[in-house]
C-alpha cells in the first residue's frame, strides 16, 4: 500500500514537472480545425497562426534565440476533442493554449488554472475573464464580446444621430455558450439608450433561417446584429439579401466578418458590416517577409492562398501576441526558456506599442495592447469594417473606438463575482 | 385580410417549401432502404460530395491538387476555365454512378445476409471515408455554387398579396423565395419521374420485385448487386439535386452534410419506405415546425425548429409506429 501510494506520488511529480519544465523549444500548441463542418474558418487562422512562428523561426532564429514549436491538435471545433487536445498536448511544455471556441474555452478555464498553463481566448471565450483579479490565467484581450456588442450600439448611435430611442435592434445569434455571451450587454445598454432589442436564436448549424427572416421581415428592426459562425453565417446574409434587408443596418461580430461569410451571397452582400478588433487586408510590412520566408520556401501550413484573409490575418495576430507575450516573460525572468508560469508573468505584462508594431511589420495593424494584472482584456476597442462586393474586399471604415466603460465594466465586475464566489476564489490583490 | 391572417399564410407557405427541400434529402434515404433495406447514413454526405463534385467541375478544379503538389512540388490548382453547367451535372452524375459501383464492388458485396446493423455501421464509416475523401478531393473552402436557378423574394408575388391586405393596413406583401419555388418545381418533377421508371420500366419492376421481398426477386433471376448498383445510382443522383439546392442557399461546404439531420423526422413521420411519404412527410414537418416556431417559439425563446420536428415525429410514432406511408411489420413466429 505504501509503494503504491509512493509510485503515485512518483508519477504525479514526473506529469507535473513534464507539464512546467522548460524544454528546447517554446512550445505553442494550436488547437486547431481542418476538418468538419468548421473548417472554412479553421485553416485561415490555423495557417496564419503557424506561418508567423515559422517565420519568427526562419528569420530571427526564433523567439530570444530559442525556436518557437507549433503543436497542432484537430478539434473539429468540438468541445470533448479540444479538451483531449489539451489533456495530450499539456505535458510538452505547452506555453499558451488558444482554443479558437467559446465551449472549449470554458472547460479550460478551471483546468489550465489548476494547471497553471495561461488561455489566451482571443477576443471570444467568457467575456468576464477580463477580470485578471478572478481569472489569474486566462486572458482574452484585445477585446472582448461586450466591448464589441458595446462597440456596434456606439456606430448604430453614431449613425442614428446619437439618439437610439424607440428604435430596434434584433440580435441573430447562433444557440450557443458564445452566441449567447452579447445578449446581457445589449439588454443592459437597450435600459440606457432606450431602444428595443429582439432576440432570434438559431439552432446549430444554421442551415435553416427561414423563420428568423421571416420575422425580421414582418418586424423590420432598425439595425440586424449577427454572432453567428460557420454556415449560419453564409446563410443568414443570404437571408438578409433575399428579403432586401438594407446591408449597411446589419453588423455582425468579428467571428461574423470574413471573406467566407460574404462571398456565397454574391453582389448581395455588399455594404455588410462588421466590428473588428485589427486591421484587414495584406498591406503590412510584414506581409513581405512572410512571402519571402515562408511562403515562397515552401513552409507555409497552407497553399499559401489564405494570406490577407480576414482570419488569417487573426491567427498571424494572435501568433504575434503570444510571441511578444514570451519575449516579454524572457526579459522579465532574465531566461530565453520560459516555462508556462513564466509566459502567464509575459502576457500579463504585455504593453505592445504601435512603435513596436511598426518594427514586425504591422504598423496600423491595431490598436496598441496593455495587459495588467486586472485587466486580462486590453484596451477593448474595435473599429467598424465594410465589405465591398464588387472589390472583393473588407475596409475599415471607422477609427478604433471604445466600448461603453461603464456598462461594460460593471457587468464584468458582477459576471466575475459571482464566478469567483461560485468557485470559492478570492480575488488577487492588483494594487490600487 | 388582415396581416395577421396573410403572416399565418406566408409561414405556412414558406414551411411547405421549406419541407420540400427537406423531403429532397429524405428521398434518397427511402430509396436505398426500399430496395436494400439500408438506413444510409452517409445520405447527407453524398449530397455534399455531389455538390463538391459539381462546384469542382464547373470551375475547373483539379482534384487531389492539393496532395498532388505537396508530394511533387508542383503549383497545379485549375485546367482550365471550368465548363458548362449541363456538362458539369452530366459528369457529376456519371461520378455518383461510379461511386454506386465502387461501394457495391468494395462494401455491399462482403456484407450480403449480414444483419441490417451491420449494414448501417458500414454507412456511417463510409460517411466518414467520403467526408475526408471529399476533402482531399476538392478542398475544405467554401464554394459558391450557381447553376443558373434564379433566387431571392418575388417582387411579382409581394406585389400581388399586397393588395389582399385590409386597406390602410401596413403590409408589405407576401415572402416567397424564388429558390424555393423552383425547388418545389424539381422536386415535384424529380417524384413523377422515379414513380414513372418504377412502374413503367423492366428495371423499374425488378427494382420494387426486390423491395417487395428479396428472396422471390432472386428466384426469378434479377440480380441483387446489379439492382443496389442502380439504387445507389438513384440516390447520388437525388443527392445531387439536393446538394445542388441547398448549396445553392449557403455555399458548398462540409455543413451540407448536416442537412441528413433535418431529414430524419420526415422518415420517421412518413415512413422509411415510401416516396410520397417522404414528400408528405416534410411538407408536414415544414409546415409544423414553422407554425410552432411562428405562434409557440417567442414565447420560449426561439429556436425550436430543431427539437420540435422530431417531438412532431415522435407524436405521429405513437399512433403509427411504421410512419404514415411506411409498411406495417408483421412478424409471424
Amino acid at each position: 500500500m505504501k509503494h503504491t501510494k509512493l509510485a503515485a506520488a512518483a508519477v504525479a511529480m514526473a506529469m507535473t514537472l513534464g507539464a512546467n519544465t522548460a524544454s528546447a523549444d517554446l512550445v505553442f500548441p494550436s488547437l486547431d480545425y481542418r476538418t468538419g463542418p468548421y473548417a472554412p474558418n479553421g485553416i485561415p487562422f490555423a495557417d496564419g497562426y503557424s506561418d508567423y512562428f515559422t517565420l519568427l523561426n526562419e528569420r530571427d532564429g526564433g523567439i530570444g534565440g530559442v525556436p518557437a514549436r507549433v503543436l497542432p491538435c484537430e478539434t473539429g471545433y468540438n468541445t470533448e476533442k479540444g479538451v483531449e487536445c489539451y489533456e495530450s498536448t499539456k505535458g510538452e511544455g505547452a506555453l499558451v493554449y488558444q482554443p479558437l471556441s467559446t465551449g472549449i474555452t470554458y472547460q479550460l478555464i478551471p483546468k489550465a488554472t489548476a494547471d497553471g498553463i495561461p488561455v489566451h481566448s482571443m477576443g471570444y471565450g467568457r467575456t468576464s475573464a477580463a477580470n485578471g483579479k478572478v481569472f489569474s490565467h486566462i486572458f482574452n484581450y484585445p477585446g472582448t464580446y461586450w466591448d464589441a456588442a458595446s462597440i456596434i450600439v456606439k456606430h448604430i448611435a453614431d449613425q442614428e444621430g446619437g439618439d437610439l430611442k424607440d428604435k430596434t435592434i434584433a440580435l441573430v445569434y447562433h444557440n450557443s455558450a458564445y452566441g449567447k455571451e452579447p445578449i446581457r450587454t445589449l439588454e443592459e445598454l437597450a435600459k440606457k439608450h432606450g431602444y428595443n432589442l429582439t432576440l432570434l436564436a438559431v439552432d446549430h448549424p444554421g442551415q435553416e433561417q427561414k423563420s428568423q427572416w421571416l420575422q425580421i421581415r414582418r418586424e423590420r428592426p432598425d439595425y440586424v446584429l449577427m454572432w453567428g459562425w460557420g454556415v449560419m453565417n453564409q446563410v443568414a446574409i443570404q437571408e438578409a439579401a433575399n428579403i432586401r434587408y438594407p446591408m449597411d443596418h446589419f453588423i455582425g461580430v468579428w467571428w461574423s466578418a470574413s471573406e467566407n461569410d460574404v462571398l456565397p451571397a454574391g453582389d448581395a452582400a455588399n455594404g455588410y458590416k462588421a466590428v473588428a478588433f485589427h486591421g484587414v487586408g495584406s498591406g503590412f510590412g510584414v506581409y513581405d517577409d512572410l512571402k519571402k520566408h515562408v511562403v515562397d520556401t515552401g513552409k507555409a501550413a497552407g497553399d499559401g492562398s489564405n494570406l490577407g484573409t480576414v482570419l488569417y490575418n487573426r491567427g498571424m495576430y494572435a501568433a504575434m501576441l503570444a510571441s511578444e507575450a514570451a519575449r516579454t516573460a524572457q526579459e522579465i525572468h532574465g531566461t530565453a526558456d520560459i516555462t508556462p508560469a513564466m509566459m502567464r508573468d509575459g502576457m500579463e505584462a504585455l504593453n505592445l506599442t504601435e512603435a513596436r508594431m511598426a518594427e514586425l511589420g504591422l504598423a496600423n495593424f491595431g490598436p496598441e495592447v496593455s495587459v495588467d494584472c486586472a485587466n486580462h482584456g486590453g484596451p477593448g476597442l474595435g473599429a467598424i469594417q465594410q465589405w465591398d462586393a464588387a472589390a472583393g474586399t473588407w475596409s475599415l471604415i471607422t477609427e478604433f473606438t471604445g466600448a461603453d466603460r461603464d456598462v461594460v465594466d460593471a457587468l464584468i465586475a458582477e459576471d466575475s463575482a459571482a464566478f469567483a464566489a461560485e468557485n470559492n476564489i478570492t480575488p488577487r490583490d492588483c494594487g490600487a | 385580410m388582415s396581416p395577421e391572417f396573410l403572416y399565418t399564410i406566408e409561414v405556412i407557405l414558406n414551411g411547405l417549401m421549406a419541407g420540400i427541400m427537406y423531403s429532397l434529402v429524405a428521398l434518397g434515404f427511402v430509396l436505398i432502404f426500399k430496395a436494400s433495406g439500408i438506413f444510409n447514413y452517409a445520405q447527407g454526405v453524398m449530397a455534399l460530395f455531389a455538390a463538391l463534385t459539381l462546384v469542382g467541375f464547373q470551375s475547373g478544379q483539379i482534384p487531389f491538387s492539393h496532395l498532388i503538389n505537396v508530394m511533387f512540388g508542383t503549383e497545379y490548382h485549375h485546367w482550365g476555365e471550368g465548363m458548362n453547367n449541363f456538362l458539369a451535372i452530366v459528369l457529376t452524375i456519371l461520378v455518383m454512378i461510379a461511386f454506386a459501383w465502387l461501394v457495391e464492388k468494395l462494401v455491399l458485396k462482403h456484407l450480403v445476409n449480414q444483419a441490417p446493423i451491420i449494414l448501417f455501421m458500414a454507412t456511417i464509416g463510409l460517411a466518414f471515408f467520403m467526408e475526408g475523401f471529399g476533402d482531399l478531393m476538392w478542398g475544405a473552402n467554401i464554394k459558391t455554387l450557381d447553376v443558373g436557378i434564379p433566387s431571392g423574394g418575388s417582387f411579382w408575388w409581394e406585389d400581388v398579396t399586397r393588395t389582399w391586405a385590409t386597406e390602410g393596413s401596413e403590409y408589405y406583401g407576401m415572402y416567397i423565395d424564388v429558390l424555393d419555388v423552383w425547388a418545389t418545381g424539381i422536386a415535384v418533377a424529380l417524384v413523377i419521374v422515379l414513380m414513372l421508371f418504377s412502374q413503367f420500366t423492366k428495371t423499374g419492376r425488378a427494382l420494387r420485385a426486390v423491395a417487395d421481398d428479396h428472396q422471390a426477386a432472386l428466384t426469378v433471376g434479377i440480380s441483387l448487386r446489379t439492382i443496389w448498383v442502380i439504387v445507389w445510382s438513384i440516390a447520388g443522383i437525388v443527392a445531387l439535386v439536393a446538394g445542388i439546392m441547398w448549396g445553392s442557399k449557403s455555399g458548398v461546404q462540409f455543413s451540407l452534410s448536416l442537412i441528413a439531420l433535418k431529414a430524419l423526422p420526415v422518415l420517421i413521420l412518413g415512413g422509411f419506405t415510401s416516396i410520397p411519404g417522404a414528400i408528405i412527410g416534410g411538407l408536414i414537418i415544414g409546415v409544423g415546425e414553422k407554425l410552432f416556431e411562428f405562434w409557440v417559439g417567442p414565447l420560449i425563446g426561439g429556436a425550436t425548429e430543431n427539437w420540435f420536428a422530431y417531438v412532431l415525429a415522435l407524436f405521429f410514432l405513437m399512433f403509427r409506429p411504421q410512419g404514415l406511408f411506411g409498411e406495417k411489420i408483421i412478424e409471424r413466429v
